[in-house]
């Protein structure tokens, strides 16, 4: 088609009245027929007509320049008037319907203009495109005008619907649109502008909100609070703002509300954290666990109390056990019981409310480990939980075997919070020893039932040598058969009274120290025929007397009557010395018994200045010496047919200390030595962290004892300094 | 063939006086000394070594140092000793006796004594100071397979190798080891490691130590004392 030499200025007057004026009648609302087809065709020509000239010049630049002029010749003095005219609400809705009006009019504009799309745009890349001219223009020169004031608006709209009165949220919803619409690739002006203002505004409004109801309610009435907060802005955003917004808005109504009061909160004094838990306010804590759980970091605070609040409890309970002094043994045990208590109630309390979160498990573990490792009227925690073992494992409880099992699993829990695990099982071999040795009919069950509970908490190599001890017990009994049936098909080997022996594998066992007791002629002849026998049992065993753990029964003849006494060897190896003396010397029985001064004390002690006085001592007095004389006391008598006479056992807690320390000295060289030769070069923090890892459990070893095996290791040339590095340490192969 | 050792100063053929310039002592000491010179140091050897031994003895060391006019427990003859890398206590060798002369460029007694305060010099040098402290440790192991050395003889080794640099330091690190009951000797780690506790921490403040690194053992329990006294 050829075109029609017309002028640009021609042009322009026929789309001016043909098409913008009546365009903008429509806008106006006034009663203006829409466009035909024929019409937007016309109008579509006119535009090419001006941009293709003939001969040329291009006036595709100036028809694109009026283009943009069209919406500015609009804007100014119509369209920008009538927003500015109006406020508040009404301004907003003036906003609104302009602005859908202005996308009616870029409509239909680009339409009219497309030409310069297809042809003078497709050149100019770098200009804009129609549509977004004209979005540009409304930018420019409305909304950098009214913008400000129109999210004003909107947030005295927010803050009124907060406060609790209806608004139009249809409206903000629209505006909401206008922002995100309004806005380009590179200028974001929803969220630069109006989600900025917004949320800084939102702090505002919920700090004074968190002043206020920090005084006046109680924690679970402010959490209450807190949640319906939290729920009516998840609710806002959904209605009339981008979803985008939901997470930002509520991290900082979480801020303002839950963050920054959550100290004063959590420590309210009679309603905080702490009181919760005490009453037990199931619904309050799960919701405080909810409500926290979501804010990053936000668990730390009331974990941190409840790991106080904890440690408070239980150091009470530990206080309360030191106070009352007791070192008795049933004191002893309501503390155990009450420790125990507190775990189950604590354990539970962070699986329903608190999801068996991490975080309050170490709280726990850690509160428990601090006062679990006190010590109680002297002693160490660890003694104390095995001398209640001992206790529950000791014939003679009334308990059935279920609750026995119930407080043993229990008590095995405290042992994972005990630091020197190490200490708990030396103190646990030595009473159990003494348990398997003198409780006759000691209960199998439980004891093979405690120690497997060991053995999954502590592993394989804590138990094993309590395992190794049991099973000897078993043993013993079975090689008890075979030596009465031995005895019995060897009648010059019998000693003519009943004897048992128990063989102990020494590694298993605490050393016992054995002395060269002189035995009298009928137990002397136990001892051979045992020897005898074992050989036809076994091959390359060696034999270790151990004296001082025998019992022996025996007839004392008395005056008045016959009584039978069961007493240790050691005490029957000298009473039996008075069947051909009738008086000794101190000095006397030492030679004849070849034992040490300090044992022959005791025993001698036993049996003349404690209870029961089977010896006569002169002089008469209260304690033993070296040149008192004894006689056997045929006044002695006694209601019962039979007694008992013990031999105060040893204190050997010093001892069982210095043995665990030495012990742990060579654990640890092993240790540093091990994860050096695997290393080859550690610095010495890594080092340390390594080494309380691998023994975590045995016991904590501190760094000072770690520092001094590392320097024992390098006198030894195991290691050596880096000449460069102070703090690194080098394995020596 | 004479060896002219005289580049430095420029004369020709002439033997290098003490009056030159220190660079010169030491830049030298690559021993260029002349065949006279080394005669005479033997001799002086000679003078003062044990007939039978052949070599010089403590009395012999004595002699020398009453010779010189200086203490046998003056310092610098222990700095001598790292001098001519002496391996044995109270003795010397004839082929340390040469080292150092050598690198002393002293070949009469009066030529050593005046080197002494050079000598002293040059061991100051931080560069050389941590080797003839390191040395001084050494030089005190008198028997064979020996690694540590008692807290009595390591008080008076450190007051003499340290005493002028630290003073402080030194008299109550002395007051510590003989107050303390943990330690009966010293080894080489923790004698090394005082020397990095010198130089490196705060006195008597202690402000920038801390026990969770790697000091040796003995300086946490000292600077526990210490701050223990203080408070």
């Amino acid at each position: 088609m050829v075109a029609k030499t017309f002028t640009v200025e021609e042009g322009w007057e026929y789309m001016k009245n043909n098409g913008i004026l009546k365009l903008i009648r429509i806008l106006e609302g006034l009663s203006e027929p829409s466009f035909t087809i024929a019409e937007s065709m016309m109008l579509y020509t006119t535009v090419y007509n001006m941009c293709n000239q003939h001969p040329r010049p291009d006036n595709s630049e100036k028809v694109y320049k009026k283009y943009q002029e069209v919406f500015e010749e609009y804007i100014i003095p119509k369209v920008l008037p009538s927003i500015k005219e109006k406020h508040g609400e009404l301004m907003l809705m003036e906003l609104v319907k302009r602005w859908v009006n202005h996308k009616v009019m870029i409509r239909w504009l680009s339409r009219f203009f497309e030409y310069l799309s297809r042809s003078y745009l497709v050149k100019k890349l770098d200009f804009s495109p129609l549509e977004e001219l004209g979005v540009t223009r409304f930018r420019n020169l409305v909304y950098l005008e009214v913008g400000r004031n129109a999210i004003d608006v909107v947030i005295t709209l927010i803050n009124k619907e907060r406060e609790g009165q209806q608004i139009d949220r249809g409206l903000l919803k629209n505006v909401s649109d206008f922002f995100i619409e309004i806005g380009s690739e590179c200028i974001n002006c929803y969220e630069m502008d109006f989600e900025a203002l917004m949320l800084r505004d939102t702090s505002e409004y919920y700090s004074h909100k968190a002043s206020k109801w920090i005084v006046e309610d109680s924690c679970p009435d402010y959490m209450l609070k807190a949640s319906e907060c939290l729920k009516r802005e998840r609710d806002r955003v959904s209605h009339y703002m981008h979803p985008s917004t939901e997470k930002k808005l509520v991290e900082k109504v979480q801020h303002e509300l839950l963050m920054v009061k959550s100290k004063q909160l959590l420590e309210k004094e009679c309603s905080g954290f702490c009181a919760l838990l005490r009453e037990e306010r199931v619904e309050d804590l799960s919701r405080m666990y909810r409500l926290y759980h979501e804010i990053p970091q936000g668990l730390e605070n009331i974990a941190s109390i409840y790991k106080e609040h904890i440690t408070g409890e239980g150091t009470a309970l530990v206080k309360e056990a030191e106070d009352a002094a007791t070192n008795q043994l049933c004191g002893l045990q309501v503390l155990i019981r009450k420790i125990t208590k507190l775990l189950d109630k604590y354990v539970a309390l962070v699986k329903d409310l608190f999801s068996n979160h991490s975080l309050f498990n170490k709280a726990l573990k850690e509160a428990f480990e601090v006062f679990c490792n006190k010590a109680v009227a002297g002693r160490s925690s660890a003694e104390l939980l095995a001398a209640s073992c001992d206790n529950i494992l000791h014939k003679g409880g009334n308990e059935s075997d279920e609750d026995i099992e119930e407080t043993l699993e229990k008590v095995v829990k405290l042992l994972a919070f005990i630091y020197d695990k190490d200490l708990f099982a030396e103190f646990y071999r030595k009473k159990l020893a003494r348990r398997l040795l003198f409780d006759r009919g000691a209960n199998e069950d439980h004891e093979k039932s405690i120690l497997s509970k060991m053995k999954q908490q502590c592993g394989g190599l804590f138990t094993s040598k309590m395992e190794g001890m049991v099973t000897d017990i078993i043993l013993a009994r079975e090689y008890q058969t075979k030596l009465v049936e031995y005895l019995r098909s060897n009648s010059n080997a019998n000693p003519g009274f009943d004897f048992s022996v128990t063989v102990l594998t020494s590694g298993c066992w605490p050393t016992y120290k054995s002395f060269n007791l002189s035995l009298p002629t009928e137990m002397a002849k136990c001892v051979q025929v045992f020897k005898d026998f074992y050989d036809t049992q076994t091959k390359h065993r060696r034999l270790t007397w151990i004296y001082s753990l025998g019992t022996c029964n025996i007839n004392a003849k008395f005056e008045t009557k016959t009584i039978e006494l069961i007493v240790s060897t050691y005490q029957a190896a000298a009473l039996l010395l008075f069947n051909s003396s009738d008086r000794l010397s101190f000095s006397e029985i030492r030679t004849q018994l070849n034992l040490t001064d300090d044992d022959l004390v005791r025993l001698l002690h036993s049996l003349s200045c404690a209870k029961y006085k089977i010896l006569k001592k002169e002089p008469n007095t209260k304690t033993i010496s070296p040149t008192d004389n004894f006689e056997f006391n045929y006044k002695f008598t006694d209601r019962m047919r039979r007694i008992k006479i013990p031999v105060p056992p040893v204190d050997e807690r010093k001892k069982v200390i210095e043995e665990v320390d030495k012990d742990r000295r060579y654990t640890i060289d092993a240790v540093i030595v091990r994860i050096m030769k695997s290393r080859k070069v550690l610095e010495l923090q890594k080092l340390v962290i390594e080494c309380v890892e691998q023994l975590s459990n045995m016991f904590k070893p501190d760094i000072k004892l770690i520092k001094m095996r590392i320097e024992d290791l390098i006198t030894r040339d195991y290691l050596e300094r880096d000449q460069d590095n102070p703090s690194m340490f080098k394995y020596l192969a | 063939m004479r060896r002219s050792a005289s580049r430095k100063t420029g004369q020709p053929n002439s033997t290098p006086s003490l009056n030159s310039s220190p660079a010169d002592l030491f830049r030298s000491a690559s021993s260029k000394a002349t065949t006279k010179e080394l005669e005479r140091i033997d001799a002086l050897y000679h003078s003062y070594a044990n007939g039978s031994s052949a070599m010089i003895d403590p009395e012999g060391i004595e002699a020398l140092c009453s010779d010189m006019e200086v203490d046998h427990t003056d310092v610098r003859i222990l700095m001598l000793a790292w001098k001519m890398k002496a391996e044995k206590q109270g003795y010397f060798s004839l082929e340390e006796w040469r080292r150092g002369l050598k690198a002393l460029r002293a070949d009469t007694v009066n030529k050593l004594k005046k080197a002494l305060p050079e000598l002293e010099k040059e061991v100051k040098r931080p560069t050389n100071f941590v080797d003839f402290y390191s040395y001084a440790f050494r030089y005190c192991l008198t028997e064979e397979k020996q690694k540590s050395i008692d807290i009595e003889s390591i008080c008076e080794l450190l007051d003499l190798v340290l005493g002028s640099q630290f003073r402080e330091q030194v008299d109550f690190f002395v007051d510590y080891l003989k107050t303390q009951n943990d330690y009966k000797v010293i080894n080489n780690d923790q004698w090394m490691g005082f020397y990095r506790f010198c130089n490196e921490i705060s006195f008597p403040d202690f402000s920038n130590y801390d026990p969770e690194l790697a000091w040796p053992l003995i300086l946490d329990n000292f600077v526990e004392w210490m701050l223990a006294k203080q408070s």
